[in-house]
């Protein structure tokens, strides 16, 4: 499955800082075609800086970013928007839009950039993304009378909708009892195996990066200090931030 | 390493470079919005469901409000004119104070405090819950959706709501003096439109435009810088509220001094 010839997420020296704060410190990764990656670390530690970065929700200070080979830091807004519709972020907090229903949510992204949808194709569309979360039920519910776990599949759902080549998942199994993550967690490979999407997972969970993860890309104090299989980084780590890191989330 | 950036010592001092910053992203900011309210993809139905959420929804208070400052406004006023033997200039006096100021003022202030706190208090909530940033995302422009839809809504709701006031207060008025001078509601009103002249109303359309406009844009503007945290969205919808409110003063006493040149040219 995995194309190593095929890249469509390229950085280069990476560098972001907010005020005094240096949270990426010259950073390299690429993503291939078909993988999840996942970017391990702990909080504070930019993972999550370093996805908002590749869809233009910050801007880095030194470096590049090149997705399916755009420098992303060359587009214009429209042109930005249009490289946006190729890849999906799901938010942490799920970022559901709280004054509308599933429908309205699924709806929202779909109607604002497909034109001359007919009502018809639109139900067909959140329906299918419905089954596919496994929530078909929930469609006239407000995210208030959800729970985490629903939240989190109606916000991939929602992110599906405009059928992204690359998924983001910002911290996916946050917050969840052990069960749900296991279910976000097989959510997220069958993601990839549906929709054929490459993924990149920013996590601190080592169990959802040891089932989600073809790769792992541990990020200390800003720099990757490892990247590679999971055998690879951690049963085989001679870093001491990175085993220590294994260890606290083994022994926890 | 050495290619991380340094920091920037203030060119001022640390709070008059915010200052400057602050004004010049407010600048920006309502730059912004006549910039893009121009083009598509144009929100009407949004637009619609704000006019609802900031017009119909605030009639009740407004009504309250406006009926007992006409009841109010007229008996402060009789023992003054009573001194006179001047009681049946109440209605002139009455529909000029309201329709000229009164009016539009204390629907500004009231919706100010209604609309502009629970705009800030919904787009800060947005923004720390990164809704904004997921309609982003999904290249979804939110200012569009969010501040042209809520601007151009408390822009076009805040007249009507002060018509309105205007012809509660009137009510108001003419049942305290029909109360005191058994005068007939014909006879009120009579008097209230002889003394209302057309430069005062439209004066107060335009007033209400731009008393409408503030709302709209601070609220917008308080929610949408408004930091992370749940105590963010407490600050964005207090501040809105503290900046409408001193701007409609300053708006008020601007139009004013405008109206008056007019008037005595």
């Amino acid at each position: 499955m995995l194309n190593e010839q095929e890249k469509v997420v390229e950085i280069r020296g990476l560098i972001k800082s907010f005020g005094e704060n240096h949270v990426l410190r010259n950073v390299d990764l690429d993503l291939y075609k078909g993988e999840n990656l996942v970017v391990l670390g702990k909080s504070g530690s930019g993972k999550s800086v370093l996805i908002k970065i590749m869809v233009g929700l910050l801007k880095q200070d030194e470096g590049s970013v090149k997705i399916f080979g755009i420098d992303t830091l060359k587009l214009n807004l429209k042109e930005l928007n249009k490289l946006r519709l190729r890849i999906g972020f799901s938010f942490q907090a799920s970022a559901l839009y709280d004054s509308m229903t599933v429908r309205e949510n699924l709806e929202f992204p779909l109607v604002r950039n497909v034109k001359n949808l007919t009502r018809k194709e639109i139900d067909f569309k959140v329906e299918e993304l419905l089954e596919a979360v496994a929530l078909p039920n929930t469609i006239n519910q407000m995210p208030s009378e959800l729970s985490g776990g629903q939240k989190k599949r109606i916000g991939i759902a929602r992110t599906l909708i405009l059928n992204p080549e690359i998924m983001l998942y910002d911290e996916p199994t946050a917050g969840l009892d052990p069960v749900t993550c296991i279910e976000i967690n097989n959510l997220i490979n069958e993601v990839r195996e549906r929709y054929k999407t490459s993924s990149i997972v920013i996590t601190h969970d080592l169990t959802c990066a040891k089932q989600t993860g073809d790769r792992m890309a541990v990020l200390i104090k800003g720099q990757f200090k490892a990247v590679g299989t999971f055998e690879k980084v951690f049963e085989e780590a001679t870093d001491k931030q990175v085993k220590s890191f294994y260890d606290y989330n083994f022994i926890r | 390493m050495s290619k991380i950036k340094k920091v920037d010592k203030p060119v001022l001092s640390k709070n008059l470079d915010e200052f400057f910053t602050g004004m010049a992203k407010a600048f920006a900011f309502v730059k912004r919005f006549f910039k893009e309210v121009w083009f598509p993809p144009y929100e009407f139905k949004e637009v619609l469901r704000q006019c609802y959420e900031i017009g119909y929804r605030s009639l009740p208070l407004i009504s309250l409000t406006g009926f007992i400052i006409g009841i109010v406004f007229t008996n402060q006023s009789r023992p003054s004119l009573a001194e006179f033997g001047a009681t049946s200039w109440l209605p002139s006096l009455i529909s000029i104070a309201v329709v000229r100021a009164l009016g539009p003022l204390v629907t500004a202030l009231i919706a100010s405090g209604k609309v502009g706190s629970s705009i800030g208090a919904e787009i800060g909530s947005m923004n720390v819950t990164e809704q904004i940033d997921a309609m982003e995302v999904s290249a979804i422009n939110p200012f569009k959706y969010l501040v042209i839809t809520r601007t151009l809504a408390a822009t076009f709701m805040i007249p009507v709501l002060v018509m309105y006031t205007d012809f509660v207060a009137l009510m108001g008025s003419y049942a305290s003096v029909n109360a005191n001078e058994l005068v007939s509601l014909s006879t009120f009103f009579v008097q209230v439109f002889e003394a209302v002249s057309f430069l005062d109303i439209f004066s107060s359309v335009i007033k209400s435009l731009v008393f409408g406009f503030t709302i709209g844009i601070v609220g917008c503007y308080k929610g949408y810088n408004s930091s992370r945290g749940t105590e963010g969205v407490g600050q964005a919808a207090n501040a809105a509220v503290v900046m409408s409110m001193f701007l409609i003063f300053v708006e008020e006493l601007l139009i004013m001094q405008i109206v008056n040149a007019i008037r005595y040219a």
